[in-house]
């Protein structure tokens, strides 16, 4: 059966907390905190974007196995912010990583679910034999409007997924997605920022298509939430997945360990990628997994994995696990995270 | 075979300095004119023209520098052949070492060298981008490399590995801010203390806006003859006595030692053999000390201290009138650094100074100079030893 | 207009750190180049392709306070001669680090960042830049 072979990720260090955001913008930190559950957010250095991004969490999740870039045959990147409008941040990674001149490769968008999108789309070359092994990555440096709720949730980070069918360490049982005309949260081309619907981004949106995705996964594969070790849900805040996952009957046991939001905001693409990353590196051989990402506009895929004996042969310690990322941080002012962000504008020539 | 000595019959600069009103050809025209007429030759004498000159390419638009200095000289219709030498901010010494081999060969008897600069023309850190034309644009600038970059990371290996403070650094500039106070040509005519020139803006660290040469613009000029067309016109010129030119790797990364010039200990080496000469003999001598750093490596690499020990030097001995006075003109970083004038100007004070000229900052009973003009970071050098009058 | 093939050319040694080593002498050099200057011509086509690892030890490094203008975002910011494992030196950039985190000596490794833009709507230049092993 075909699966993930090897997982890397990756977050950059600088930080700020929603207290320096309230700050400026004449807000309540706490009533903030308390309503979306955010520490910090991660914030990408003014040389970062999604291809560095993704990059840097190709080459973590190469570290790890014994793949050859040669025999990866396809790239996928989803994002909401690649760095080219038309040029594909996919072939770029391509050429960092050194893979072949055969390639498939192409961009994704999907709101926050263009990276499991990818993830489907190269399981369903390598079931269909076009492809040994193909890497999906979900890797987002979203904006996030100044003054608006999402300036306290929009981070950046990435995460890679080569999957194939074999040195699979955790198999994909079954992916199914869902799939609406919903206009939760979108941005016109040519916009800076995204626009949402404030609160219709909850019950219609979010959890109607989390949920039902969820359910739908479970009737298929005849399981119970007690049959999970983990869940991971997208997790655009820290209220959201934690909610979701309580409809569902999920305790916080098992959804804990994948629930990254609080301390490095919502990476968009990456979002629920990077919480399997988390529970990647701590996953045994027979651990069940429900995997459900959100992408506004609207969808969710679902994803039923069991991890495999094969884990224990990655070498899981040769890139840095969620954790050491998380711990490693540098913390910004405002002032600072809107230069890095180009949100203040510098001359016409200059740049 | 017997070769031709060759003399400077005549020198002329321009100020160095900000000078918005005059343009590059302008410049050109001025120092040349200058030269010309403390010759005493007529312009028709001249048999070839050396331009030197280094970013005028990319700061004025204008290549071709060899055909416009003989142009708006008003020389267009004398035919003669007109060249730009460049070997960044080393074009000026380069430019003149191709004029003494020419009056050395004995092909020619006249040969004037005009060395040009206008780095004013393009306003902003947008220079700081140009000037990084004379380092390995790919390997070295692209990646966010600057020369003051450059020479700064030289400094803080040197400083740490020979127990150099950051004072003696600065001394170079205080000594060459007390020379230029001198000299009505110079950018900078203020004297500046120790503290000063410590505690200046930071450059690029350890540097400060105190060890760094400035944006010049400025021209320089020299004629060049040979013993035939000096015995026959009873000029009193300056002999240059040798002339030397080493080029060492580009980028600083792939020399052997970051802290030494090897292109510098080279050229110094075979022009003071040529000459026969060693440094005891030597006056005085004008270094290329773009940055304070390299002030005190060029100092031990042309051989006056050993590696690390320029720092005792620099207190008293450099001074106007120390054991071994260094950039009585006041250097790049007081009297200026109009790259492609630099070198050329260099000629003009050893000129001025040699013939008993140099007024308050005459250096006392010259009889030899060294002249140390350097390209890049130090990937090429260009040494000469000028003698007595004739 | 911006700059194109100049970069393109050179982007794979970049990106990879793609160097050469000397097939007579086996000395590795980075940036690549086509003639090694120990063995003149005898190294002539036997120049070959080497991927370095981008781990090395810092030899000196400078706070660049005055920088050209598409550097102003990151201003100042570490520039590095660092001595790769393999042989060469190199010069580049030191990110992500305060001015207590860095020293001669210190161990560094490679990371992908973006190192220019031709303008915001020319294409975007990416290169390799340095950060300390923790």
């Amino acid at each position: 059966m075909s699966g993930i072979v090897s997982y890397g990720s990756y977050i950059p260090r600088f930080r700020i907390k929603p207290e320096e955001i309230a700050r400026v913008w004449g807000e309540d930190a706490e009533n903030i905190k308390n309503g979306i559950y955010v520490l910090s957010k991660s914030v990408p250095a003014p040389d970062e974007d999604v291809a560095t991004i993704s990059v840097e969490a190709a080459r973590n999740a190469l570290k790890r196995c014994n793949v050859e870039p040669e025999n990866v045959g396809a790239i996928f990147i989803g994002s909401e912010s690649h760095p080219y409008a038309v040029k594909p941040t996919a072939t770029i990674v391509a050429a960092a990583i050194g893979v072949g001149f055969n390639l498939f490769s192409a961009d994704y968008e999907f709101a926050c679910k263009a990276g499991t999108a990818a993830m489907q789309n190269v399981k369903a070359m390598v079931d269909a034999d076009f492809i040994k092994y193909g890497m999906a990555i979900g890797s987002d440096t979203s904006q996030g409007a100044p003054g608006d709720v999402l300036e306290y949730t929009a981070s950046a980070g990435g995460t890679a997924m080569i999957l194939g069918k074999t040195n699979v360490i955790a198999e994909i049982n079954s992916t199914l997605s869902v799939t609406s005309d919903t206009p939760d949260f979108w941005r016109r081309e040519g916009q800076p920022y995204p626009s949402h619907g404030e609160r219709f981004t909850g019950e219609p949106a979010y959890f109607r298509h989390v949920v039902s995705a969820s359910k739908e996964m479970m009737e298929r594969q005849g399981t119970t939430p007690k049959d999970y070790k983990y869940a991971v849900f997208h997790q655009p805040n820290g209220k959201f997945p934690t909610r979701a996952a309580k409809l569902l009957g999920f305790s916080e046991e098992q959804y804990k360990d994948g629930l990254l939001t609080p301390f490095i905001g919502n990476t968009y693409s990456a979002s629920m990628m990077t919480g399997l990353s988390a529970i990647l590196d701590l996953a045994n051989p027979g651990d069940r997994i429900l995997a459900v990402s959100f992408g506004s506009g609207a969808g969710s895929d679902a994803f039923d994995i069991t991890v495999t004996d094969h884990i224990e042969n990655l070498e899981r310690k040769a890139a840095p696990t969620i954790k050491e990322m998380i711990s490693r941080v540098k913390w910004l002012d405002y002032g600072m995270y809107a230069k890095f962000k180009r949100k203040i504008i510098v001359g016409d020539d200059i740049e | 075979m017997i070769l031709n000595k060759a003399y400077i019959i005549g020198a002329g600069e321009t100020k160095y300095g900000e000078l918005w009103e005059k343009s590059l050809r302008e410049l050109a025209v001025e120092a040349g004119l200058k030269a010309v007429e403390n010759a005493g030759i007529f312009s028709k004498e001249i048999e070839v023209l050396y331009g030197s000159n280094s970013l005028a390419g990319t700061i004025n638009g204008q290549e071709n520098i060899g055909s416009l200095i003989s142009d708006f000289s008003g020389i267009a219709e004398n035919n003669i052949p007109a060249i730009r030498i460049e070997a960044s901010t080393a074009s000026g010494g380069a430019a003149v070492r191709q004029a003494y081999l020419a009056v050395k060969s004995g092909e020619y008897d006249v040969v004037m060298v005009g060395g040009v600069e206008k780095m004013t023309d393009i306003y902003g850190s947008e220079i700081i981008d140009l000037t990084s034309s004379v380092l390995d644009r790919e390997w070295e600038a692209f990646l966010g490399a600057t020369p003051a970059a450059l020479a700064a990371m030289s400094a803080r290996k040197y400083m740490k590995d020979f127990n150099v403070p950051r004072e003696a650094l600065s001394m170079m500039s205080v000594n060459d801010h007390l020379n230029a106070s001198r000299n009505p040509h110079a950018q900078y005519r203020n004297k500046i203390t120790l503290e000063q020139a410590v505690n200046a803006t930071p450059v690029a660290e350890p540097l400060n806006l105190m060890d760094c040469s400035p944006v010049s613009d400025g021209a320089a000029a020299v004629i060049v003859a040979s013993e035939k067309y000096v015995k026959k016109n009873g000029i009193e010129g300056v002999e240059i006595l040798s002339s030397a030119a080493s080029q060492d790797y580009l980028a600083v990364h792939s020399r052997k030692s970051i802290y030494r010039l090897d292109s510098t200990v080279l050229a110094a080496r075979e022009a003071l053999g040529k000459a026969k000469l060693k440094l005891d003999n030597i006056s005085f001598s004008e270094i290329h000390d773009s940055y304070s750093i390299y002030g005190l490596m060029e100092l031990e690499d042309l051989g006056f201290a050993e590696k690390g020990k320029a720092k005792d030097l620099v207190y008293e001995e450099i001074k106007l009138n120390g054991r071994i006075p260094v950039n009585p003109s006041g250097g790049l970083k007081a009297k200026g650094n109009p790259f492609g004038a630099t070198g050329v100007g260099q000629f003009v004070e050893a000129y001025t100074q040699l013939k008993g000229k140099a007024g308050e900052r005459q250096v006392k009973s010259p009889e030899h100079a060294l002249l140390h003009n350097m390209g890049g970071t130090g990937s090429t050098s260009v040494v000469h030893i000028l003698g007595g009058v004739a | 207009m911006g700059e194109l093939s100049r970069f393109w050319r050179e982007s794979e040694h970049r990106y990879r750190l793609i160097g050469t080593k000397c097939g007579n002498c086996s000395v590795t050099y980075f940036p690549p180049r086509d003639i090694c200057p120990k063995c003149h011509r005898e190294s002539i086509g036997k120049m070959k392709p080497v991927q370095l690892q981008g781990k090395g030890e810092i030899i000196s490094y400078t706070i660049v306070h005055d920088a050209p203008p598409r550097f102003i975002r990151q201003r100042p910011y570490f520039m590095a001669l660092i001595k790769l494992d393999e042989g060469p030196t190199i010069t580049g950039q030191i990110v992500d680090c305060d001015a207590d985190e860095v020293d001669i000596g210190k161990r560094v490794r490679t990371v992908f960042r973006k190192v220019a833009e031709e303008g915001k709507s020319g294409i975007i230049e990416y290169g390799y830049k340095f950060v300390v092993d923790q």
